[in-house]
């Protein structure tokens, strides 16, 4: 979880993302933030976040991202 | 509670309904300065309806005959129910929209349009159309007559038509909201200026002159509407030069009166007879007679009238008389003011 | 039948009568008649085409469903016997299957759009490569109605399907009405039908609000459409026709008076569509949010075509990105130390891809795809700027919420996005430039204030005409902007305002948009007899 607040927190030092649970539906995070997040979390945690997975119940909050995260490496 | 609601939706409904009435009214053209061929078949309605003639055709018949020359001479009571370009399709709608109101002895229809044929136009066609009253004939005249852009719903609703006059009103269209000046002597489109016809152009050879059944088909319409109201039918050619008639054409109406035991009159072919002169008859040319040419025509045409149809002075009616005192007046009260203009160089 | 024609509102005014009165179980079947006839208004011979991307997406959909379902069967069947690897080899031997059927879909439609959209263009450059003039065409054929439109939606359906997001519409009659919903044929939008479906096979009872709600947002369309868009296109086809007489400010004016058009013309007609299925009980996605408000490029493409942005962002972008193959790339990339680039590859193939379909798809031409890469090429550079403007914005914080500061960015996008629409208004790419350049070699002032503007096909009346309904869509968008319902506020209103307010912009309508053949300059100069 630190890992991935940490990689929030360069792609938007702005945003707090510990409370944050609007980032898609306020737009804080956009398309091309989201495709540098999957490859950085492609990178630190070797899972596959899929076209299919990008739906903002997934990307609202760093918690949510998070249970993704472990979601996709429990199926791995 | 229910009534007030009930209310409020009365008046908005009479609210919007009169102010788009209103509003269709202002940008329809009011035809009073320019062009006033566009009124000619709305006055017929204002008429007394007791005539003994009605003649039916394009500009062939409305700049040609003069009504009061036969009635003056012949005592002949008649109406032109004529308009710029009218088909014959439109002539046949019109003779039925006529025949709602009074039934004539008889009904002159100018053949001229029937070989030729015109594509339909827009503008014709509204000047013709708008000007009726709404029957099943007028729906069928415009079904049968519009173009391919036309649509029957701007006949219904004018306004969709005319909108965007809306930004170029002029004051006329405030002045003749509601009314219309006379503009036509019982049909007959009034001309005193003259232009004299030199060098008429000859036809040119066409390919051929077989005249479309569709055409003849409305011909005998109209025969087939007067056979079955006893009315005598009788077919002209007026002596206008130009558009030009060919005599292929000409022989085959010959034929189809002959066929029908109708009386068709080549008045192109006796226009000497009729002491037509080109050189001060016409204002266009030869197209179009003017007054004088109107009147020499009508006073012979009125001779033919009286003798091959029968048709009976009715001079002295009290009720005709004093119907056509009036016109009279307008009538060289019309004259006068185009003399007036000429002679001030207009 | 053009949706501003006559019949288009006979026939929108006769289903909606018909579709209150029958029975509410009936409703969509009446939906699917009248799309169906409505595609055939617009010609018979183009039947088989929605015909062939229904069935073929129809029976996809239940193959793909059909392997979902078997495998789920057999995975609960076998449940303990199958090991862990022994699972996952099925199940992706299962995906592998569900796979190709959904190549073989998309193909196969796309492959149909291809052909009859861009066969022309692709075979008369081929030809253009072979010293060919290029200008005998190989076939002509013209487009069917709303085939982008549908073939995208059916498209993203199948798709949906494959990743497993619902479950097929069984019943081909209720998915045929999906594929061919005749109002967004028109011109979209292109929805999905997790939200569609609900509101397309629900039975609708009468709700006054939603059909006069509905009524009002259409008369808005056709405010924009005919009163705005229909009336300013006499000036636009004057400029455009003539690209070597019109320089400099006249081209100037071209693109403003098209970025204009093209919004009135396009968010008009979307307001129809909308309008129209609302006063149906359908609700449709929004396709616009009020785009010349955006403050950047990317603002702007969050609030213009949001329908097919978000199409292309769903089924295209995010798919490359997130592709295996790519973040391998990414990987090594990273791995080899180049750490910039392995950050900017993915985000910038996507993006460039994206752009260059989004091009493809408004139009076969070479404008497009021009337009498509300047659109791609300037949100990457403004994204590489984002950190210039977060550190700009620290120096000046005030400046964020500075309303003059702000009105400049909108003008600012604006013109910008004005300016790439100019590849969209002018025929060739290197007339594009030329009237480009000329913008600034041969700007005359004197035109705005001498008369050439009333020479260019619209007069005074015009103008005045013009202004004062941008200026009314202007305020209408205010209120927007701020969240709030026009036709809410209206509604809250007395019967004597409601009454003023929609009689009023239908009296607009009726006189002021330039339709029928009144509406033309030669009216009613008529010849001698």
């Amino acid at each position: 979880m630190d890992t991935l607040l940490e990689i929030l927190n360069d792609l938007h030092p702005d945003v707090d993302f510990e409370t944050c649970d609007t980032l898609i539906d306020d737009e804080i995070l956009d398309a091309f933030d989201i495709v540098s997040l999957i490859a950085e979390i492609n990178n630190e945690f070797d899972v596959n976040i899929s076209a299919k997975d990008i739906i903002p119940e997934n990307f609202n909050s760093a918690q949510a991202l998070w249970a993704l995260i472990e979601r996709l490496e429990d199926e791995e | 509670m229910k009534k007030k609601k009930f209310l409020s939706a009365v008046v908005i409904i009479l609210f919007i309904a009169g102010s788009l009435y209103l509003l269709q009214r202002l940008v329809m053209p009011k035809y009073m300065d320019d062009v006033v061929e566009g009124n000619f078949i709305a006055e017929y309605y204002d008429e007394e309806k007791d005539h003994d003639v009605i003649f039916l055709g394009d500009c062939e018949v409305y700049e040609n005959f003069s009504p009061m020359v036969l009635w003056e001479e012949y005592g002949i009571n008649s109406y032109i129910r004529g308009s710029a370009q009218q088909l014959v399709s439109q002539s046949y709608y019109i003779l039925e929209d006529t025949l709602r109101y009074e039934t004539p002895d008889v009904v002159v229809f100018s053949v001229l349009a029937v070989p030729y044929n015109e594509a339909p136009r827009e503008s014709y066609n509204r000047m013709t159309l708008d000007g009726m009253r709404w029957s099943l004939s007028k729906a069928n005249a415009i079904l049968d007559s519009m173009t391919e852009e036309e649509s029957f719903l701007d006949y219904v609703f004018p306004l969709l038509r005319y909108h965007s006059r809306i930004t170029e009103l002029t004051a006329d269209d405030f002045t003749y909201l509601f009314h219309r000046d006379l503009v036509s002597h019982n049909g007959y489109y009034m001309r005193v200026d003259s232009l004299p016809a030199e060098n008429v152009p000859e036809g040119r050879p066409l390919g051929d002159y077989t005249i479309d059944a569709a055409q003849m088909e409305y011909l005998d319409k109209i025969r087939i509407l007067c056979e079955e109201n006893g009315i005598q039918l009788v077919l002209v050619k007026a002596p206008s030069l130009y558009p030009y008639w060919y005599d292929e054409w000409d022989a085959q109406i010959v034929d189809y009166a002959n066929e029908h035991d109708l009386l068709y009159v080549n008045l192109l072919d006796q226009a000497d007879e009729a002491g037509l002169d080109f050189q001060t008859d016409t204002y266009d040319g030869g197209l179009h007679l003017n007054l004088s040419g109107a009147e020499k025509l009508s006073h012979y045409f009125g001779a033919i009238l009286r003798d091959q149809c029968g048709l009976e002075s009715r001079r002295g009616e009290e009720a005709l008389e004093a119907a056509w005192q009036e016109k009279a007046l307008w009538y060289q009260e019309d004259k006068a003011r185009q003399e007036a203009e000429i002679a001030a160089g207009g | 039948m053009s949706i501003t024609s006559y019949s288009f509102l006979l026939f929108a005014g006769l289903l909606l009568i018909l579709y209150y009165v029958i029975p509410r179980r009936w409703q969509w079947a009446l939906l699917l008649i009248a799309s169906y006839a409505f595609y055939c208004f617009s010609g018979v011979k183009y039947l088989g085409y929605i015909l062939a991307t229904t069935i073929c997406a129809y029976f996809v959909s239940l193959r793909i469903w059909e392997l979902k379902r078997r495998q789920d069967a057999r995975l609960k069947l076998h449940k303990d016997e199958l090991s862990r690897e022994e699972k996952k080899a099925y199940k992706a031997a299962v995906k592998k299957k569900q796979k190709a059927w959904l190549i073989f879909a998309l193909l196969f439609n796309f492959g149909i759009l291809g052909v009859i959209k861009y066969g022309n263009f692709v075979v008369s450059n081929i030809s253009g490569l072979f010293g060919a003039s290029g200008e005998d065409l190989f076939f002509q054929l013209t487009l069917p109605l709303g085939i982008s439109f549908y073939t995208f939606q059916t498209m993203g359906y199948l798709i949906d399907l494959y990743r497993g997001e619902y479950e097929p519409e069984r019943n081909f009659f209720k998915f045929s009405l999906f594929v061919s919903f005749f109002p967004q044929l028109i011109q979209g939008p292109i929805s999905r039908f997790g939200s569609l479906s609900k509101d397309l096979y629900a039975s609708h009872p009468f709700d006054g609000r939603q059909v006069s709600f509905g009524l009002q947002r259409m008369l808005y369309g056709y405010f924009k459409k005919m009163v705005i868009a229909d009336r300013i296109i006499a000036g636009l086809t004057t400029i455009s026709g003539d690209p070597s007489a019109y320089t400099g400010a006249y081209v100037f004016v071209g693109m403003i008076f098209y970025a204009i058009d093209l919004y009135m013309d396009f968010s008009g007609g979307i307001d129809i569509v909308i309008g129209l299925s609302q006063a149906l009980g359908i609700t449709l996605p929004e396709n616009f949010k009020r785009p010349y408000f955006s403050k950047s490029l990317k603002d702007y493409w969050h609030r213009w075509h949001i329908s097919l942005c978000n199409w292309f962002k769903d089924y295209l972008f995010y798919p490359i990105s997130t592709s295996s193959a790519m973040l391998a790339q990414a990987k090594k990339m990273k791995a080899a130390g180049h750490e910039g680039l392995s950050r900017r590859f993915t985000v910038y193939t996507a993006t460039m891809t994206v752009w260059l379909s989004t091009g493809i798809w408004h139009g076969a031409s070479w404008n497009f795809v021009v337009w498509g890469l300047l659109n791609g090429f300037f949100l990457l550079l403004s994204q590489e700027l984002e950190p210039a403007y977060r550190r700009f914005y620290e120096r000046f914080p005030r400046l964020e919420k500075n309303a003059l500061w702000n009105g400049f960015r909108m003008v600012r996008t604006f013109l910008f996005v004005s300016l790439l629409c100019m590849f969209d208004y002018y025929d060739s790419v290197s007339t594009v430039v030329r009237s480009f350049v000329s913008m600034f070699t041969s700007f005359r002032l004197s035109v705005f204030w001498d008369g050439s503007l009333l020479a260019i096909g619209l007069s005074a009346v015009d103008y005045w005409i013009l202004l004062v309904s941008l200026i009314l869509v202007f305020i209408i968008s205010r209120i927007q902007e701020k969240g709030q319902s026009v036709r809410g506020l209206i509604a809250a209103r007395a019967l004597p305002v409601r009454v003023i307010a929609w009689y009023g912009l239908f009296l607009i309508v009726i006189l002021f948009g330039a339709y029928g053949i009144g509406y033309d300059a030669t009216q009613f100069i008529y010849n001698q007899f």
